[in-house]
């Protein structure tokens, strides 16, 4: 059964579309990430949901109950906001148990309830701490445990981890992955990192100006993009032009920078594409027959990207485990795996 | 160099500023040379001062609940609720913030007064020959600091609202709380600092409110009016413990506010600011848009008043409800004949003069006590502050104490009398109005900006001329333009201080009143009020800038 269904949803500000005829089924349990720069409308769909801004058109359903024309305090979601919005004259216990109050608990009961939370956040104990006076990472945590306490459908995070600085953003990320799924909570999160996105979620939604482009778990988005704008936003690649030879099974033969590709893809024999190639499609190789000069060079950790200028005057990317060769050097390549996706009516992102 | 600077400048301040209020404590104690306690003694033991008093600690804790209870309800739905007019409502209600002290108590007069618009009208229709009521006493003084103090809770709290962090409303929605409830535990919270700031200044002003009892006390004696017929009673010694008196009232207002508002709630202040929501009821709108105008045409309707009288001509307004016949040539007469101009061109160049000094004063304070760490810069801010937390009344008589003698060792010349001690007064109340912006201008300067500069091969002048001032315009001439208002249309200073070479706008408003000219009174009222509005949306226009 969907948690979070939405049908159809739609969302004006003045004259811009910013959500347009969006659908999205959400399972029981399920972390779905809306991922897309900025722009995209991500927020908007997920304040959508929260209630908090009213849709112009379409369904939200939450549970089973149709709250479309709700507001937002009948609607049970958890959310979690950019900047926590934590409460600044309240302490921790003030702002985790300020939720509760419309469940009339007696005073034990909610403060057996805030001890819950925040121990399920690891804060056990910091109840009479001013929220001012906490790190920033303890502030994220005190704001999830403030969503969670009344025990929300839905769990809406919004960019949670942006206010962090990057040496916490990676532990944070595996700690509220770990929470999510230990809870079993639906979520809904928020993000514009990409590896922020694969690493929480069960499946990304990608938005692009406020549409839908592709909704799927990580490994189909990068290894089957639906469009040129998946395929641009998620992973490395270059687009060249190309020509459809014909088709082969699942897959297309296609013609670019006089290479013969294997690309997957929706188009006819004959038909003009725009080719997506990822690094991982070519490999160096001495014996290789495509030709071309190395332009320029990128060190990322294990393994060095170069950028090769083909003899007709592409440039494509391709992998090097080893410092050489330098820039300028002539260099061989040869097709590798998969990697190359070819996309018919696709406008250049 | 800096400290050269920073020591100049608390000489500065601590001559025209700090020594007059400590001549004012050491005569208290002293008679004819030697060490007394009479003029205590004399204080403690006469009724009447204590009831004066006691009038104004009562008066200023009623002005505070009345003026709250009316300012802030209007910055919550102007800023927050969605209704057709809102914004020229917002504008509207912000302009007694500007008027002088004077023009509004006349124009009450004109509205409320025994001879009034009400007034007249109900002994139009009554046929009575008798005013129905006397506009007098604490009730009326009350009816009128609540009806234009109340603008600064509005202001303050309209101020916070626009900083405040949308989330935190939206937060309690989610989490289930309803209006009521977001209001009670949320907003108003996080509001306290502004309302608690919004209730110091209605104390201090009421303290100092020296127009109004004057106008419309009677009988009803607060300590400033008190101290001005104790003075003009010869008794020197006793006005100096009432100003004493009335300085320890305005103190305690001060550090009771600082520990009642606590330290500033942090983390409220960044975020956007919230939309207004409109409900989603037509009728609740059109009933707040219809309740928020009423209530600001009947806070407004003493100006609108004025403005009426300013256009009536002389002697059509004596036995009818309304006048019989209106003109425009009051205004004509303030330019045209040389008597009634006179004492407006007297007010423009003292004014002028006193508001370009204190920016000139302020503007170096604010370079030298730039960097709020520094004990100097302390010391210099102190100072700055100290004539705006200090009635107006007791300034005058501090001045006019400190400069009537020759002592230069002591700084003190024999200015009383001259044409130099109204303008000197008013270079003082204008200080901490320029001294403060500009203080706070500086310091939200981008110090990269400096650095830059520096960087660049400018000098330090240089990186002052080209960058420094050009970015720092905007808050002083905005400033500059209120503390130029507030010389002009100043009152309580100059009834003190005034010679028959400096008589000011004011007085003559007061005096054309006595000789039955309202409607040269209203245009003169009328004039400030215009050039007073002008100055204020500068200043907000420069703080927006900023």
């Amino acid at each position: 059964m969907s948690t979070v269904a939405l049908d159809g949803v739609r969302k004006q500000f003045g004259d811009v579309a910013v959500v347009r005829d969006f659908s999205l089924d959400v399972a029981d349990g399920e972390i779905v990430a809306l991922l897309g720069p900025s722009g995209s409308g991500k927020t908007t769909l997920l304040r959508l949901i929260a209630g908090f801004e009213q849709v112009d058109g379409g369904r939200i359903v939450l549970g089973g109950d149709d709250v479309t024309s709700r507001p937002p305090v009948a609607r049970r979601c958890g959310m979690v906001f950019q900047h926590y919005a934590l409460f600044p004259h309240l302490d921790v216990a003030g702002n985790v148990g300020y939720g509760l109050s419309g469940e009339r608990l007696d005073r034990a009961a909610m403060a057996t309830r805030i001890a819950e939370v925040l121990e399920l956040v690891d804060l056990s104990g910091y109840e009479r701490r001013p929220v001012t006076a906490l790190s920033g990472g303890q502030q994220q945590r005190v704001a999830l445990a403030r969503a969670l306490a009344p025990r929300p459908r839905v769990l809406l995070l919004d960019e949670p981890l942006s206010n962090l600085d990057p040496t916490l953003r990676e532990r944070t990320r595996r700690e509220l992955r770990e929470l999510v799924r230990r809870i079993g909570i639906t979520t809904i999160l928020v993000t514009h990192e990409q590896e922020e996105a694969f690493d929480i979620a069960d499946r990304i939604a990608l938005l692009h100006q406020g549409r839908l482009e592709q909704v799927g778990t990580p490994e189909e988005l990068y290894s089957m993009p639906a469009t040129q704008f998946v395929a641009g936003f998620i992973g490395r690649s270059v687009t060249l032009p190309g020509e459809v030879i014909r088709r082969v099974g699942d897959s297309l033969e296609v013609a670019a920078a006089g290479i013969t590709w294997r690309a997957t893809g929706a188009a006819e024999a004959g038909q003009a594409v725009r080719l997506a190639i990822r690094p991982e499609a070519l490999r160096a190789d001495p014996s290789g027959t495509i030709a071309g000069a190395v332009v320029r060079r990128r060190f990322a950790g294990a393994s060095w990207f170069l950028t090769v200028r083909l003899d007709d005057g592409a440039e494509v990317e391709v992998a090097a485990t080893s410092a050489s060769p330098a820039v300028g050097d002539r260099i061989t390549l040869a097709l590798a795996g998969p990697g190359a996706h070819a996309f018919a009516h696709d406008a250049p992102p | 160099m800096r400290r050269v600077l920073q020591l100049f400048l608390l000489l500065v301040l601590a001559w025209i500023v700090v020594e007059p209020l400590a001549i004012v404590g050491v005569e208290s104690v002293r008679r004819d040379g030697a060490w007394t306690l009479d003029a205590v003694r004399a204080f403690a033991v006469e009724p009447n001062e204590w009831r004066a008093a006691w009038n104004s600690t009562w008066l200023a804790a009623l002005s505070v609940i009345t003026g709250t209870m009316i300012g802030v309800p209007l910055a919550l739905v102007t800023r927050l609720a969605g209704f057709p007019g809102r914004r020229v409502v917002s504008a509207l209600l912000a302009l007694p913030a500007v008027l002088p002290p004077l023009v509004g108590v006349v124009a009450f007069l004109f509205l409320y007064g025994e001879s009034g618009v009400f007034s007249r009208g109900i002994m139009a229709l009554t046929g009575s020959e008798v005013a129905p009521w006397r506009f007098e006493g604490g009730g009326a003084v009350l009816l009128i600091h609540a009806t234009t103090m109340y603008v600064y809770p509005y202001l303050l709290v309209r101020a916070a609202l626009a900083t405040f962090d949308t989330s935190l409303i939206e937060a309690a929605t989610a989490l289930g709380a309803g209006r009521v409830r977001t209001m009670r535990t949320i907003v108003l919270p996080l509001l306290r600092p502004a309302i608690g700031n919004g209730a110091l200044l209605i104390a201090l002003t009421s303290l100092a409110s020296f127009s109004a009892p004057y106008v419309f006390g009677g009988g009803f004696r607060v300590l400033p009016t008190q101290l001005i017929t104790t003075r003009l009673n010869g008794d020197v010694s006793v006005a100096m413990v009432e100003t004493l008196v009335l300085v320890a009232l305005a103190l305690f207002c001060l550090g009771a506010a600082t520990r009642l508002g606590g330290p500033g709630v942090r983390g409220a202040g960044k975020g956007l600011a919230p939309a207004p929501a409109a409900s989603r009821k037509g009728w609740r709108r059109s009933l707040t848009a219809v309740g928020v105008a009423a209530i600001t045409v009947w806070l407004l309707l003493p100006h609108l008043a004025l403005l009426g009288v300013s256009f009536v001509a002389p002697g059509a307004w004596t036995r009818t409800a309304l006048p019989t016949a209106w003109t425009g040539g009051n205004y004509v007469a303030l330019i045209a004949e040389p008597e009634r101009w006179r004492p407006f061109g007297t007010s423009l160049w003292m004014a002028g003069l006193a508001a370009a000094a204190a920016a000139v004063l302020a503007l170096l304070v604010a370079v030298a006590a730039r960097d709020p760490r520094h004990r100097l810069s302390r010391g210099l801010e102190v100072a700055l502050g100290l004539p705006w937390a200090v009635p107006g009344t007791v300034y005058a008589i501090a001045l006019a104490t400190m400069f009537s003698v020759t002592q230069p060792a002591a700084g003190r010349f024999i200015l009383i009398g001259t044409l130099w001690l109204l303008p000197l007064a008013y270079l003082v109340r204008a200080l901490p109005i320029i001294g403060r912006a500009v203080v706070a201008a500086i310091r939200a300067l981008d110090p990269a900006y400096d650095e830059a500069a520096a960087a660049l091969g400018a000098g330090r002048w240089r990186t002052f001329r080209t960058i420094t001032l050009p970015l720092l315009m905007p808050a002083l001439a905005g400033a500059t333009a209120l503390g130029f208002v507030t010389g002009l249309g100043d009152f309580m200073t100059s009834v003190i201080l005034y010679t028959y070479d400096t008589r000011p706008v004011s007085l003559e408003i007061l005096g054309a009143i006595r000789q039955g000219e309202l409607g040269i009174a209203a245009a003169y009222g009328v004039v400030i009020t215009l050039l007073s509005t002008a100055a204020f949306v500068l200043a907000e226009r420069s703080r927006g800038a900023a």
